[in-house]
């Protein structure tokens, strides 16, 4: 079901084996982590030369206050003439949460990554336009991190 | 010509004269037709739409991080507030994310009740579209007939679930109880009369010359710029990309019933319409497929550990009712994993990402909700047409404040 997919990975390893980090196959889906520095440049191939014309979806998500590398962003990425699904996985430090931005090769990602800033706290260089999307503009904190309380730390008031 | 006459031309050349400033306008988030709590920021050359920067965020409330302190079965009832117009569709994306982590094989009547009620569900979520797009376009009639073909799903819902739009009838492993007697009969009644409706709706308004003018080169998006957008569903189809998960990645046995996927290359408004229009006939093919296939046969997957027992079994067996007990006080433990399941609910395509670390709670749950990313082109299909015309691409993009939200 899944050599379909082993064999974007492979050519994405022959295109430059420093992209492709730990790869993963289960229940039917392939995540393929890749480093922080070159993501923009394995998204750049995959789009162009294996046809992930489709950013699904982009997510962050917060593995707990206690795990290094403590971040991961997850890009979904899906095409519309063969229609497979690759998970990539990028994992971001606490001290450096920062990854380079993907709106210049899918406009969709300036919503995800906007969300994604608003939620979990990851910064996106070169995005066009970082703001919260969700939440109000003088919003304290991160609220998708673990160690951010489901109440919050403080009845929020408007004013 | 005489003096009057000179002074009011003259006065009419100032008024043809471009705005020397452009206007700022703050379309929402109470206004009728932005349907919900949006909030648009126009900027106005006159009537035009120079730039437009939807501002979100109105209805949040913290959905995704309520499910990482909630069971797997408890979240179920938290995505019916999403999509309030199609809840069983976004139970399906949520149970089949959590169905695949497990990896429960689902017995075929739960399988055929599910594309069942999701078809019912996706004609009744159109109703409202459509509905409510003509509302903000100005042919008022027509809402009141949609309403009235919704309200026949609606019943047969709560007939099948007790919820109108909260059902979460769909539950991890099957379904929560069986259909009711003469649900199918039910059903046929409301098929038997759908495409006279059908016909009202094509007489009222596919044929009416106002309603095309209003449409017709509208809000363009090109096949590309769609694709870059992350456009999904009716949406997409509409700029000629030939793309349904139901057929492309299918679910739920989807790719067993016969159906068209309407596709239209316009990109305009009066596209997104008629592709929509065409999916309520297609829906319509596979709710009478549906109900030939619907044989008696079980609802649950066979997993105690994870579903429900029977009530009946519970008073005849002891394991039964330790596994409910353990069911309901304690939850049951997901194998650590990470899963993105998608679906092709009323307005594209629902994703769920699910992260288990193996206990009864998941880690993480995202939802990819079409509304959102749908929203997000707003600007390039309102930018250089009328402030009226917003009001008529945002009808045609279908959108639910309270997935986009969340």
């Amino acid at each position: 079901m899944t050599e379909k997919l082993h064999e974007f990975v492979e050519s994405l390893k022959s295109a430059n084996p420093e992209w492709v980090g730990d790869v993963k196959d289960a229940l039917g889906e392939v995540t393929v982590t890749v480093p922080r520095e070159h993501i923009f440049a394995a998204c750049e191939f995959l789009r162009d030369s294996l046809g992930f014309d489709m950013l699904a979806d982009l997510c962050g998500g917060d593995r707990g206050p206690e795990e290094d590398p403590r971040f991961e962003v997850n890009y979904h990425l899906f095409s519309t003439t063969h229609h497979k699904r690759l998970r990539l996985k990028v994992l971001l430090s606490e001290d450096d949460p920062k990854v380079e931005s993907v709106t210049s090769l899918w406009k969709t990602a300036d919503w995800h990554e906007r969300e994604t800033y608003d939620l979990v706290g990851v910064v996106f260089e070169n995005h066009p336009d970082l703001r919260r999307i969700l939440l109000p503009s003088d919003f304290d904190g991160h609220a998708l991190r673990k160690d951010y309380p489901l109440r919050g730390y403080e009845p929020y008031s408007m004013n | 010509m005489s003096s009057a006459a000179e002074t009011i031309a003259a006065d009419f050349d100032a008024i043809d004269e471009p705005l020397e400033t452009q206007m700022t306008l703050s379309m929402g988030p109470q206004h009728p037709s932005t349907h919900g709590v949006l909030r648009l920021d126009l900027r106005l050359d006159g009537e035009l739409v120079v730039k437009a920067i939807p501002d979100i965020g109105y209805l949040h409330t913290g959905m995704e991080k309520l499910f990482e302190y909630k069971k797997y079965q408890q979240g179920i009832v938290i995505t019916d507030r999403m999509d309030y117009l199609n809840p069983l569709g976004n139970n399906l994306a949520y149970v089949m994310a959590a169905e695949k982590l497990l990896q429960l094989e689902i017995p075929e009547r739960a399988q055929v009740v599910r594309v069942l009620m999701c078809e019912l569900q996706r004609i009744a979520s159109h109703m409202v579209w459509l509905g409510t797009h003509c509302l903000d376009i100005g042919a008022m009639s027509v809402f009141f007939y949609c309403f009235r073909q919704r309200e026949k799903i609606l019943n047969l819902i709560e007939a099948a679930s007790g919820g109108r739009m909260t059902p979460s009838y769909f539950r991890i492993g099957g379904l929560m109880m069986d259909l009711p007697a003469g649900f199918d009969r039910r059903v046929r009644q409301f098929m038997d009369d759908f495409p006279e409706a059908m016909d009202t709706f094509n007489t009222l308004v596919t044929g009416n010359r106002i309603w095309q003018s209003r449409t017709k080169d509208i809000g363009y998006i090109s096949k590309e710029d769609a694709i870059s957008w992350g456009l999904t569903g009716p949406c997409l189809r509409a700029s000629g990309v030939d793309l349904d998960l139901r057929r492309d990645n299918p679910y739920t046995g989807y790719e067993t019933y016969d159906f068209d996927i309407p596709v239209e290359t316009g990109g305009d408004v009066w596209a997104r319409f008629m592709v929509r229009m065409r999916e309520l006939e297609e829906s319509y093919k596979i709710v009478r497929q549906a109900l030939e296939r619907l044989k008696p046969g079980p609802i649950k997957a066979d997993a105690p550990k994870v579903v429900l027992p029977d009530r009946d079994d519970m008073r005849k067996h002891m394991d039964s009712l330790i596994h409910h007990f353990l069911i309901v006080a304690e939850g049951f433990n997901v194998p650590p994993g990470e899963v993105y399941h998608a679906i092709e609910a009323s307005k594209g395509e629902l994703g769920v990402y699910m992260k288990s670390n193996g206990g009864p709670k998941p880690e993480r749950v995202h939802f990819r909700g079409p509304s959102f990313v749908n929203l997000a082109a707003l600007p390039v299909m309102s930018e250089g047409e009328m402030v009226a015309d917003v009001v008529a691409i945002i009808g045609s993009l279908d959108i639910v404040l309270g997935e986009i939200d969340r």
